[in-house]
């Protein structure tokens, strides 16, 4: 018999048998269930077609993030209903305005990523949950109404496409750039129903901020989830802030039936993606010098720390171009608070930018950075489908918060390098 | 389990932001988002739906994000079921939940005699889309026998309550 690839592992696990194979449908148990306000009302109304009460409403997240705090009255309304069904079920792994953030980086901070552990998300990219080993599913409102109700989920076990990454990275390339690259070779249908794994000496000496990066953009190749492999750091975050009990080490055995491909990283240079999709990616050179209107820096796959960080880098005795605007929104409260106390918030807006509550806003066009007709931006979020982050006409560049970061500074598509001291 | 409608022709990676953009989240009312369906791409998407639709798509039909708000807007506009090289996951599940069916067809089938406008019959337990008027047929893949299970009885969660309750 052949060895089993991580995913199996876990759904084996979450099923109560030995071993399930890849291709069946089985019913598996789920750790953790989390909503936030723009699928959940949708997700709590179908719940309440067929339950009274959640299976177990101390594995119920609710999470404000998509437009927070909300700028229209039916966002608002909308809050209200998840507000009114998290206190009629106590659940307590509630995150209000102002003590959370965005979902996927709220649940790295409380500790439900761990690995090992299954998370089913009402929201595309809950796979980020795979940076520490957690299986992150994401899911539209109604089978995350049966996962309410049952604490089940239904789910063919995904073949797995093993990405091993090797090569130390230039100064001025980051995971993001690694993470479009990825998108950029898979394609955006390339992994469709899979699971990606992540291995190899790059992915190792990453930080698990930068590991959050790259389990995010899975989603964007069709990928079910994207798994980095376990190993001291992951279980070292498990081991100090893990809410779930069953920590497993998160790796396809070495005889397990998957496919692999090898990424040397060692010569990759910044990268952008063009319009309008993730995987049409190309080196920052050959749109270097293209205008900007916006530079937006936030969302679950480019909003921590590290990010404002290297942006804070570029930004220190340099003003934002005239006529170009730099909206930065942290990705968490607690991200908010530490850029305050290392003094990033404030090189932000002294060089200009403007920054926003911790909220998903101006990645999906829905609140705080919205795009006119014919606008450009540059932006270190995750998706540049027609009209995502505003009118139809406007286009997105995604980049690593440098290169965001260096166009702001310079009006228009910069290699980050040249302003990185 | 036979469907009639109008073929609409759509092309590769038709995402969900596209099919409904995220200013609308705002409410699941079905009539609302039906309304702004395909606002951004293709304006005449509804009036060409209404009376009954069914799609015929390329490559990972409903990439991006996991709004069920696609499948409503476009259950709601008239497409009674969708019909692609390939579907994205989170998308065809919703599609599944709420009982559209979503099925493949492979290119070797010519995809290009499908033609925008053309009525045209699913059978859909049997995976067979049909050309009313000149009596082609094309080989759809059957949908999973629990899939299938589903979509008989209208969504997951008439599923759920023939089978719990």
């Amino acid at each position: 018999m052949t060895g089993l690839t991580a995913i199996q592992k876990v759904v084996s696990k979450k099923t109560g048998r030995p071993r399930v194979e890849v291709g069946e449908i089985v019913e598996a148990k789920v750790d953790f269930l989390m909503l936030h306000e723009v699928t959940g009302p949708l997700a709590v109304e179908q719940f309440e077609k067929i339950s009274g009460k959640p299976w177990d409403p101390s594995r119920v997240i609710v999470v404000f993030d998509h437009d927070v705090p909300p700028s229209t009255i039916e966002l608002a309304s909308q809050m209200r209903r998840m507000r009114s069904f998290v206190r009629k079920h106590g659940v307590r792994n509630f995150f209000e305005i102002g003590r959370g953030g965005i979902a996927h980086q709220v649940l790295f901070e409380e500790g439900f990523d761990v690995p090992g552990c299954l998370i089913v998300g009402a929201d595309s990219h809950t796979c980020t949950a795979g940076a520490t080993g957690a299986i992150g599913i994401g899911v539209g409102s109604t089978d995350a109404a049966v996962v309410l109700a049952t604490g089940e989920i239904w789910l063919r076990v995904p073949e797995t496409l093993l990405v091993e990454i090797n090569g130390r990275l230039r100064k001025g390339v980051f995971a993001k750039d690694v993470a479009l690259s990825i998108v950029g070779k898979i394609g955006s249908n390339g992994a469709t129903y899979k699971a990606l794994e992540y291995s190899g000496e790059t992915v190792r000496m990453m930080s698990l901020s930068e590991r959050l990066t790259l389990a995010n953009l899975s989603v964007e190749t069709g990928a079910k989830t994207g798994i980095v492999q376990t190993d001291s750091k992951s279980i070292e975050y498990a081991e100090q802030y893990g809410k779930c009990s069953g920590l497993l080490e998160v790796r396809s055995d070495h005889d397990a039936d998957l496919e692999k491909i090898e990424m040397d990283v060692s010569n990759l240079e910044p990268v952008v993606s063009l319009p309008h999709s993730v995987d049409n990616v190309k080196p920052v050179a050959e749109v270097e010098g293209l205008e900007i209107d916006q530079a937006f820096l936030g969302s679950c796959t480019n909003g921590r720390l590290d990010d404002l960080h290297v942006a804070s880098k570029i930004l220190r005795g340099r003003r934002i171009a005239p006529g170009v605007r730099l909206v930065v929104s942290p990705a968490s409260v607690k991200v908010y608070t530490e850029a305050l106390r290392a003094g990033i918030i404030e090189e932000i807006v002294r060089a200009g930018g403007i920054v926003t509550s911790p909220t998903c806003g101006a990645c999906l066009g829905m609140s705080r950075g919205v795009l006119a007709e014919g606008e450009v931006a540059v932006s270190s979020s995750n998706r540049n489908f027609i009209g995502r982050m505003g009118d139809k006409k406007s286009r997105v560049f995604l980049a690593s918060p440098a290169t965001v970061a260096a166009s702001a500074v310079e009006g228009k598509i910069t290699d980050p390098r040249r302003l990185l001291a | 389990m036979k469907i009639r409608g109008r073929i609409i022709r759509l092309g590769d990676n038709v995402d969900t932001d596209v099919i409904i953009p995220a200013r609308y989240l705002v409410t699941h009312d079905a009539e609302v988002l039906a309304k702004h369906v395909f606002e951004d791409y293709y304006p005449e998407f509804r009036a060409k739906a209404s009376g009954g639709a069914i799609i015929v798509a390329g490559e990972n039909f409903g990439l991006g994000s996991s709004r069920e708000h696609a499948v409503i807007a476009l259950k709601h506009s008239g497409v009674k079921a969708i019909v692609a090289k390939s579907f994205a996951r989170i998308f065809y599940r919703n599609s599944i939940n709420l009982g559209l069916p979503a099925l493949v067809i492979r290119e070797a089938e010519g995809l290009d005699r499908l033609k925008d406008g053309d009525e045209a019959e699913l059978d859909v337990a049997n995976g067979v889309l049909t050309i009313i008027k000149t009596g082609e047929k094309f080989s759809c893949d059957k949908m999973p026998e629990f899939i299938m299970k589903i979509i008989e009885a209208g969504g997951l969660i008439n599923y759920f309550l023939k089978e719990n309750g």
